[in-house]
């Protein structure tokens, strides 16, 4: 998917550019984005690493685990055939709780275990909860989006975390509508 | 309230400490380790980045996007959405490096102040790789069909779009 849109965006630039009379700043900017590519990734590494460790110090100091107690009953409403099963009721805790901190390295595998606890439950049939948990994986429920900081403080924002209630707000947007969306088609989709 | 906000990074970091030495976190080690995966992650994102954002840049210098973005704009503009973000929307659901160059090409060429470069971090904060993340689950899960799955999840992300574009308009606008 992503090798087609490469490909078309070069031929694409290639056959227009001379049409457009762009032909020499697009013979310069191939390289000039490759230059970009790695003044980019020197000026979020330090933020990044900066939040890393932040983040490992929440892993390690078991913030997933108090957070896992305060979702536990919004899940079962959300997945009240998954939570019967304590295995996969912790897997979608872990996942969630690691998706709210932005522990993506966390939030995958927990994830992973409970979509396979659902399927195993729906003997391999895609099963409403298992959509549910997927849509509610591809809404971002992340509270600290700490690489986008990363990229605003180093193109020099004032203040790189003020974006934050902005993100929650629709963060909270787009969550309601998937869940809104899973509802009703649903209906739809046998 | 401004020096709260001023200082948020310093404030939230101390109160991790605090927090995770009271929990008896071994803090310097454990900081050590998460920069460690901290650099591991950009050396992720450079591979990637060093191919996507020649091919990023060499379409913007074509003129194309500016010829496109005539075209859409009336209808972006009609619905409260800066132009400049057409691309990274579309980037967004397939691609996390793809958005993630976008969106930074967008916040160096707006600036990460300007309404623009405020709604495409937003656009990029509360919004995952759609594609990727279905692709991902099902496959683990052993399930072929993903039924309302993708609608669903492009539905969200399509409110996403719009509800970041509306709150950032509402706020910095």
């Amino acid at each position: 998917m992503l090798a087609f849109i490469l490909l078309a965006i070069y031929l694409i630039s290639v056959l227009c550019a001379p049409l457009l009379g762009t032909a020499e700043a697009a013979g310069a900017a191939v390289l000039e984005g490759a230059e970009e590519a790695v003044r980019f990734c020197l000026g979020i590494c330090g933020a990044i690493c900066l939040w890393s460790a932040v983040l490992e110090l929440l892993e390690r100091g078991g913030l997933a685990g108090a957070l896992a107690g305060l979702l536990r009953p919004v899940l079962r409403r959300l997945f009240p055939r998954a939570a019967a099963d304590r295995e996969i009721l912790s897997a979608l805790t872990e996942n969630v709780s690691a998706n709210l901190l932005g522990l993506g390295n966390a939030a995958t595998p927990a994830g992973i275990r409970a979509a396979r606890g659902m399927a195993r439950q729906s003997g391999g049939q895609p099963s409403d909860e298992l959509c549910r948990l997927v849509v509610l994986n591809t809404a971002s429920l992340q509270l600290l989006p700490s690489t986008i900081a990363a990229v605003r403080a180093s193109a020099g924002a004032a203040s790189a975390f003020d974006i934050l209630p902005a993100v929650w707000f629709s963060s909270l947007c787009s969550v309601s509508a998937g869940l809104l969306a899973t509802s009703l088609l649903r209906r739809l989709w046998p | 309230m401004s020096a709260l906000l001023a200082m948020t990074a310093p404030l939230l970091i101390g109160a991790v400490m605090l927090w995770a030495a009271l929990q008896g976190v071994d803090l310097y080690e454990a900081m050590l380790a998460g920069a460690k995966k901290g650099l591991q992650l950009t050396s992720e994102i450079l591979p990637a980045l060093l191919v996507l954002f020649p091919a990023l840049w060499l379409l913007r210098a074509s003129g194309l996007p500016g010829l496109l973005g005539q075209g859409l704009a009336p209808l972006l503009s009609a619905l409260g959405v800066p132009t400049e973000t057409g691309l990274l929307m579309l980037l967004r659901p397939i691609s996390g490096s793809a958005a993630l160059g976008a969106a930074a090409e967008i916040i160096g060429r707006c600036g990460p102040d300007s309404l623009p470069g405020r709604t495409a971090a937003v656009m990029l904060g509360s919004s995952e790789t759609t594609f990727y993340v279905v692709a991902v689950y099902f496959a683990a899960a052993g399930v072929r069909h993903s039924r309302w799955a993708i609608p669903a999840a492009l539905c969200a992300d399509l409110v996403c779009f719009l509800s970041s574009a509306w709150i950032c308009r509402l706020l910095w606008g």
